[in-house]
């Protein structure tokens, strides 16, 4: 029995270093931009061809428009969005003090809608919400990641680890099996990436319309054959900012544009 | 409704220039149903006019099956200064404009 144990235990320790090889070195981390061909490139490139340009355009009308019983607009407390909101999208998901947990800048959209305009919160993945959130992300571009920098945000980040690489569905896997292990590989005729939100919302071609990152997530849960959790879910918040801080050091691209 | 319009500012007459535009609509093709079986109904933009001061030099039909947010690029040649003009025109009496200005030398 003994050599039985040795041989579970010599299992273990192989086992333990092989899980820490599966995380993509930092300098070896890519855009989804980097998996996609040519023409999909060309296309979000070019400012007059990215349909998300659209979402943003209407974004920055509704910054300026006035919303909500207090009748203020965005623009009336934080001014310029191009100075105000720069780099403000990189950090997100963000601790916030007074809830204790971390908020998506959807999240933050609809809390400064109720604390200070006096609105009703958008719904998850309306137009209005999608253009609010494109616009202020897109005042972001080329700005390095560094959400989940913030100490305080740090259990919510090993939360959404363990949700990474904890096996669900039917076809029972993992986000790390796809996004770790088998990067750069196809899945039918696709090719897997590396899971790196770097653009969102972004414009998927599949969509025809943008989408926020927890769609994407959604999407996956739904392919793996596992009940997806609610829009805004700590489940979601938590994934979202472990891949945000799994991104780190990688530019903003948003509104980027995907198959 | 937001409109993406790709003119080049300038040109020399004679010059063969090309034009792109990308505007926002959903494009439901009127041939699919909700969870609960309605047919959602068709609502897309039917019809696509660019004029060059006034003369209208690109007309296009779209169709059901044709992407959101519709693309279209062409060409035309540069001969004066002046104005293009765009017009999406679709179901429910849906109409959208843009311009774009552009000095030939």
């Amino acid at each position: 029995m003994s050599v039985w144990r040795a041989i579970a235990a010599a299992a273990l320790v192989a086992a333990a270093p092989a899980l820490l090889a599966g995380e993509i070195p930092p300098d070896a981390r890519r855009s989804g931009y980097s998996f996609m061909g040519p023409d999909t490139r060309a296309m979000q490139d070019d400012d007059t061809s990215n349909p998300g340009m659209l979402f943003v355009l209407d974004g920055e009308q509704l910054w300026g428009k006035k919303t909500g019983s207090a009748g203020k607009a965005c623009a009336d407390c934080h001014g310029d969005a191009r100075s105000s909101m720069k780099g403000v999208a990189a950090r997100y998901p963000a601790f916030d003090k007074t809830l204790g947990r971390p908020v998506t800048l959807d999240q933050r959209i609809n809390l400064c809608r109720a604390d200070h305009q006096q609105a009703a919160p958008l719904p998850y993945e309306s137009r209005d919400l999608l253009a609010l959130s494109a616009f202020v992300a897109h005042q972001s571009r080329g700005v390095a990641i560094t959400a989940g920098d913030d100490p305080q945000a740090k259990p919510f980040v090993e939360q959404g680890r363990e949700l990474f690489v904890q096996r669900e569905g039917q076809l029972n896997l993992a986000c790390t099996n796809c996004h770790d292990d088998n990067f750069d590989k196809r899945l039918a005729g696709a090719p897997i990436t590396q899971a790196q939100p770097t653009g969102y919302p972004l414009y998927r071609l599949e969509w025809q319309t943008l989408g926020s990152l927890e769609r994407r997530l959604r999407s996956c849960m739904t392919g793996v054959r596992a009940q997806a959790y609610d829009y805004g879910s700590p489940e979601l918040v938590a994934l979202e900012l472990y891949l945000m801080s799994r991104a780190r050091g990688l530019p903003m691209e948003t509104p980027a544009v995907r198959p | 409704m937001a409109a993406l319009i790709n003119v080049p500012a300038k040109a020399r007459r004679g010059d063969v220039i090309e034009i792109r535009t990308l505007t926002s609509h959903v494009m439901e093709t009127g041939f699919r149903h909700t969870v609960d079986g309605k047919l959602v109904p068709r609502d897309i933009i039917t019809s696509f006019t660019c004029r060059y001061n006034g003369a209208e030099i690109f007309r296009a039909d779209l169709f059901p099956a044709i992407a959101a947010n519709p693309y279209l690029s062409f060409f035309t040649v540069a001969r004066e200064s002046g104005r293009f003009e765009f017009e999406w025109v679709g179901d429910n009496g849906y109409s959208s404009t843009a311009s774009a200005p552009i000095t030939v030398e």
